[in-house]
């Protein structure tokens, strides 16, 4: 046996300090924390506190000119829950959230389903439906407020020059149901690149060898579809309704850039109701039992998708 | 019940040939094994008769109609899959009555099928569970159970018992032999396993490159193999190939022998170099070189545990294979030859 090869002193206590600077990333106890710490902290500063603060501002009678910050218990709630304007408000967004998610679930559903065959431009096509969703959402609504523009809308031209309308054409941010109509077109545009593409991925998970067997089973494509591949991807899809719906109720951008919740409040939905109330009208603690009216029934919704998703388990 | 019949039938992908001109026809009521290693194009013949591709060029005829335009449902075939594709959100029961409903079977006849069905394979007590608390055999017997009970025509099976560890394997073979002979449908049956090809089929057809290479009984395909693909690739060690003069010499390591158990038969005699001495049990596998006329061209014998003969490596014997036993093979065009003086 050969003695081992003395270590200069000099390279040993390199090697011990090394080892020093090692032993915590080595160690799983202080190797989590350390790395976890950042987000942990990100997200405490930056949805922690505000939503801490806006639940204490809901039971306060501050406003954005500071000063009072004192207890009222539910006076905010039940002095907004009686007014028309948060009536409508709240109208308004359960038709907005339930009306454009169907049609996002229907449309996703057969765009994920045509997408999965290979065709000639297949890559372009998946490209092109998911520009809605990476380009930036003001600068997409701002375009569709000169598509949807009153005197110069392209729609109405399209509209005219196909023989379908004659004259002036339609206010299409003007006319109540209309507005309602174009903002959920616009939401439907943007949220669908999203729902597309978690579909897809809910279709692509399902081997091709059970819709081999469903179709040498005998099943035909309503079949096929209904009992096969919708089951399948009901998971999946549940997730994707979750986001939207959520993304829905809280999300007032194309609202704000369409139509500012007008005409007469008929676009108005509880997010761009509760920014008018405490921001624009500085009554921070009404805006914000406005803005948290919510919360309660989306906790509820997200529960009840997150169970469903997990029973229907797919192997 | 019907026959399968293919028509210079050819599949291509881009410029790959997966099928190249396959003629083939099975016999009614016949178990065929598409045997072949993979790439060689079985499943692919397997997923044209099925219906999911489309054949590049020929014609499929099942039941004497061509069906080359008729989708997989129309087909009158069903399919167990390697992966047994169950539905996995249906219990057993329903994974079973789908291709009834799918078929507008009345409502009360369904559950009656479904029983006969299940009592055939065994599995009568599990239709209230789902695949995924299952068992990989019974996953298979569920999946055989839903192909059976619309009483097709024709089964297609693409490598049902792969995925089944060896001793179930084994049952499973010889479950789907007795099922196949009692029910008496058509059977054309993919493997890459020549065991199971051998244990299974009435005949097989050897695949290689998208062309066939042989289609005969297992005895046919063993014992009097078409070219030195079927030769190597049927049998276990595979049988000794050895160049000499201007053909190719084949012959089985069961018939390689000491000289001095070779008694009175003709024979051909070699000299071996003993490399290394296997022990199996049941056998011995004897590797090394052959020396002299065929020098340094590696070959196997297996000797049954029955002869006791002492082999030893390192050391030169002389080995005998009866004549009749010789295969001769054109080396250029690797096809069988007839027999020649060694």
């Amino acid at each position: 046996m050969k003695s081992p090869v003395p270590i200069a002193p000099a390279a040993q206590s390199s090697v011990a300090e090394q080892k020093r600077g090692f032993a915590i990333l080595d160690s799983e106890r202080w190797l989590g924390p350390l790395l976890i710490g950042p987000a942990v902290i990100y997200i405490f500063l930056l949805v922690g506190v505000p939503f801490f603060m806006a639940l204490y501002y809901s039971v306060s009678n501050t406003t954005t000119g500071g000063g009072t910050m004192g207890f009222v218990g539910l006076r905010n709630f039940t002095a907004v829950i009686g007014t028309p304007k948060f009536q409508t408000a709240l109208k308004n967004t359960i038709v907005f959230g339930l009306i454009s998610q169907a049609v996002i679930l229907v449309l996703s559903n057969a765009l994920a389903l045509a997408l999965q065959h290979e065709f000639p431009g297949r890559r372009l096509i998946r490209f092109l439906i998911l520009l809605p969703w990476v380009a930036p959402i003001s600068i997409g609504t701002i375009a569709w407020l000169w598509i949807f523009d009153s005197t110069y809308s392209v729609l109405n031209w399209m509209l005219r020059l196909a023989g379908l309308i004659h004259g002036q054409g339609y206010m299409w941010l003007g006319l109540p149901h209309l507005a309602m109509g174009s903002v959920i077109a616009v939401h439907v545009w943007r949220q669908l690149p999203l729902a597309t593409v978690i579909l897809l991925a809910g279709h692509s998970s399902i081997p091709q060898d059970i819709h081999d067997a469903a179709a040498v089973d005998g099943a035909g494509f309503w079949r096929h579809f209904f009992q096969i591949t919708l089951p399948l991807i009901l998971p999946i899809s549940l997730v994707a309704l979750l986001f939207g719906l959520i993304f829905t109720f809280t999300d007032m951008v194309i609202i704000y850039n369409l139509t500012r919740g007008g005409p007469f409040d008929t676009t108005q939905v509880l997010a761009s109701l509760a920014f008018y109330t405490g921001i624009a009208g500085g009554d921070l603690a009404e805006g914000a039992a406005i803005a948290l009216f919510l919360f309660p029934l989306l906790l509820a919704v997200a529960l009840g998708f997150l169970i469903i998703a997990h029973r229907s388990e797919v192997t | 019940m019907a026959t399968v019949e293919t028509r210079e039938i050819r599949k291509f992908f881009g410029d790959i040939a997966a099928v190249n001109g396959i003629n083939l026809l099975t016999r009614d009521g016949e178990f065929l094994v598409l045997l072949g290693p993979s790439g060689c194009g079985k499943s692919t013949l397997l997923r044209m008769i099925a219906g999911f591709e489309k054949p590049t060029d020929g014609e499929l005829l099942i039941g004497g109609t061509v069906v080359n335009d008729l989708p997989p449902r129309a087909r009158k075939i069903a399919m167990v899959f390697q992966s047994y594709a169950l539905y996995p959100h249906m219990t057993v029961f329903k994974n079973i009555a789908f291709p009834l409903k799918a078929q507008r079977m009345s409502k009360a006849l369904i559950p009656q099928k479904v029983d006969w069905a299940a009592s055939l394979f065994g599995i009568g007590h599990l239709l209230a569970r789902k695949p995924r608390e299952l068992s990989g055999g019974e996953r298979q017997r569920v999946a055989l159970a839903r192909a059976l009970v619309r009483e097709p025509s024709v089964f297609l099976l693409d490598e049902p018992l792969s995925n089944l560890d060896a001793q179930l394997r084994a049952s499973a073979r010889d479950e789907l032999q007795q099922f196949q002979r009692r029910i008496g449908t058509t059977t054309i049956y993919v493997t890459h396993d020549q065991v199971e090809a051998m244990g299974l089929g009435d005949r097989i057809v050897v695949m290689k490159a998208g062309t066939v290479r042989q289609i005969g009984t297992p005895q046919e395909i063993y014992a009097e193999p078409a070219d030195t693909f079927v030769a190597g690739f049927v049998g276990s060690p595979p049988m000794n190939m050895v160049r000499h003069r201007d053909y190719t010499l084949g012959f089985r390591p069961e018939n390689f022998h000491p000289k001095i158990l070779n008694g009175n038969t003709k024979v051909v005699g070699f000299r071996f170099s003993v490399t290394r001495v296997e022990y199996l049990g049941a056998d011995r596998l004897i590797y090394g070189t052959l020396i002299g006329d065929f020098s340094d061209q590696k070959v196997i014998a297996r000797l049954p545990a029955t002869v006791t003969v002492k082999i030893e490596p390192a050391t030169s014997y002389d080995f005998t294979v009866p004549e009749s036993e010789l295969k001769f093979f054109d080396t250029a065009t690797e096809l069988r030859i007839a027999p020649r003086p060694v």
